[in-house]
């Protein structure tokens, strides 16, 4: 795995109106990394993903990608050089199978549409909706839908991907499956950055976790001292956490 | 490419061996039937490039339509170039216009591209009902020159139009077809999705959306030279006017968007009862065909969205 800098975001801010969504934020991620990003609603991480990723424009600060400047490109440009992300509530197509789903982010790689097919059902073997593939995705549950939005990604071959809320809405049991699964994906050698909620997830998953309030970073570090952290106990996890923990 | 059974092979030589004959075995009012039949059949595929696939509901064909049908009469005229290098011209002429105007309508999604797909025909319609050069609101008179297939005429039959007309609906679907099983399709399917979904699976949607316009453009212009060629008269009133752009979204909405096929069997179903019902009813039916229109929209609408083929396809799919 290697251990190179693979995502240099340097003081990005964002305002909308008077609102300050992103301020000043400032982190790395290393290749072949888990990186959280964890923090109350509203405390800008979507906002954060969305700067990154090319779907809003940066009000001050750079974003390198692979050592590129990726600032305020376009969003497929920067799917194009390997970033992919997901989104909050999954985003499918949904008049097509789940098989013709993955084939549409495959197309970026390959060229005839024979090898896009092979290369999406291999995608769908590893991401475990094989069964599914010709399902309508529309007809997907919530979980299948959030493997299925990965398993696009993956489809574009990327070097980095962003998952926005991957584990959130559900059970204890697709819980573990996705867990599972960006292990997987990890261990394929992709970096990871992940929006998540769920701590249980983002304890076991991440190697750091970045935690955002009000726009601002109030804390970076590994998940043990992140949560140890009496600034993100009182901001995010709750005295009850604390209780927990101790 | 996929093998190509037996069966299909039947079903593809039945069909073209009932194309080539059904011209032969109606009368010429029939024959006219089934020229206007696929005009609209071909733009109705044309339609659902940009209409079915792509999500971009246009109501201005009419535009494109015209454009095409006026740069091959206008070349024909002035300069006595080929119809078959003015319609090409036209093809061209069009789409450069699909695309000036489909850039700054980039951003528009749903019926804002629809009413903006409006106000540009509108526009296009107005400019030729004032433009002198093109003989304004009179319109322009195609000559009538000596029969051939060099001069894209032909007095005494009209047996050559149909198979003219039957070989560009031909292409028209066979351009449709590989758009729609190419990365092309793939992606259009993801802009009518949304915009986003489109941009992280790398789609430059900009780009594809023009493409999309633009073959769409073409096509529909095609038709339009081909209609000036066969009518041998037109103007802003007949070939840009509103309900020829109403009269494209029909047919293939009722035939079924987002199919290849879904439009011929719209036109099928629509103009003919509408040229029969103009032709028995006379001027006492003007407007009855709309009103038969309206509630068999409203119907397809509500109980079959994917169309009249695409209630056929799910029926074989159930059969099987």
């Amino acid at each position: 795995m290697n251990a190179s800098l693979l995502l240099d975001v340097q003081g990005v801010s964002k305002y909308f109106g008077g609102l300050r969504a992103n301020e000043d934020i400032s982190f790395q991620v290393r290749g072949g990394q888990i990186l959280s990003i964890i923090g109350p609603n509203g405390a800008g991480k979507s906002t954060l993903f969305n700067c990154i990723t090319g779907f809003h424009r940066l009000d001050k600060g750079r974003v390198l990608f692979k050592g590129l400047d990726i600032t305020n490109r376009k969003p497929h440009t920067i799917g194009k050089l390997g970033a992919v992300r997901t989104f909050q509530i999954a985003q499918v197509i949904s008049d097509m199978t789940v098989l013709e789903n993955v084939m549409t982010g495959g197309f970026l790689r390959h060229v005839r549409v024979r090898d896009v097919r092979l290369n999406a059902e291999e995608v769908l073997a590893f991401t475990g909706l094989m069964a599914k593939r010709n399902y309508n995705a529309q007809a997907l549950s919530v979980s299948d839908k959030k493997r299925l939005e990965v398993s696009m990604a993956l489809a574009m071959e990327p070097e980095l991907l962003m998952l926005d809320e991957s584990m959130a809405g559900l059970t204890t049991v697709e819980l573990r499956e996705m867990i599972e699964l960006i292990r997987k994906v990890r261990a394929r050698g992709i970096t990871i950055v992940v929006v998540e909620h769920v701590m249980e997830a983002v304890m076991e998953l991440s190697d750091r976790v970045l935690v955002l309030n009000s726009g601002r970073k109030i804390a970076e570090g590994s998940p043990k001292e992140v949560v140890a952290d009496r600034e993100v106990i009182r901001a995010y996890l709750g005295d009850r956490y604390d209780a927990v923990c101790q | 490419m996929r093998n190509i059974t037996g069966k299909q092979l039947t079903v593809g030589g039945a069909v073209l061996a009932l194309v080539i004959i059904l011209p032969l075995l109606i009368v010429p009012f029939g024959q006219h039937v089934l020229i206007i039949t696929c005009i609209f059949a071909m733009c109705g595929v044309a339609w659902n490039i940009m209409g079915g696939y792509a999500g971009m509901f246009s109501f201005g064909q009419a535009a494109f339509f015209g454009i095409g049908a006026y740069t091959s009469s206008f070349l024909l005229m002035t300069f006595n170039v080929s119809p078959w290098i003015g319609l090409v011209a036209g093809g061209i002429i069009s789409s450069l216009a699909a695309a000036a105007i489909g850039y700054p309508c980039s951003n528009l999604r749903g019926h804002y591209f629809a009413i903006a797909s409006i106000a540009f025909a509108e526009i296009v319609r107005i400019f030729f009902n004032n433009w002198e050069m093109v003989g304004a609101a009179e319109g322009l008179t195609i000559p009538m020159l000596k029969g051939s297939l060099a001069n894209f005429i032909f007095n005494s039959s009209k047996l050559p139009y149909c198979y003219i007309i039957m070989a560009f609906l031909l292409l028209a679907l066979v351009v449709c077809r590989l758009v729609s099983t190419s990365k092309m399709g793939y992606y259009l399917r993801a802009i009518k999705e949304s915009h986003e979904v489109a941009q992280v699976l790398g789609v430059n949607v900009v780009r594809y959306r023009l493409y999309a316009i633009m073959i769409s453009a073409f096509l529909t212009a095609m038709a339009g030279s081909f209609y000036a060629q066969y009518i041998l008269y037109i103007d802003p009133a007949s070939v840009m006017i509103l309900a020829v752009s109403v009269q494209i979204v029909l047919v293939a909405m009722l035939g079924g968007a987002n199919t290849v096929l879904g439009p011929v069997v719209g036109a099928a179903i629509l103009i003919p009862f509408s040229e029969y019902s103009r032709a028995w009813l006379g001027y006492k039916g003007t407007g009855f065909d709309m009103i038969i229109y309206g509630a068999l929209i409203t119907a397809i609408s509500m109980y079959r969205p994917s169309g009249v083929w695409g209630a056929i396809t799910a029926l074989v799919q159930r059969e099987k």
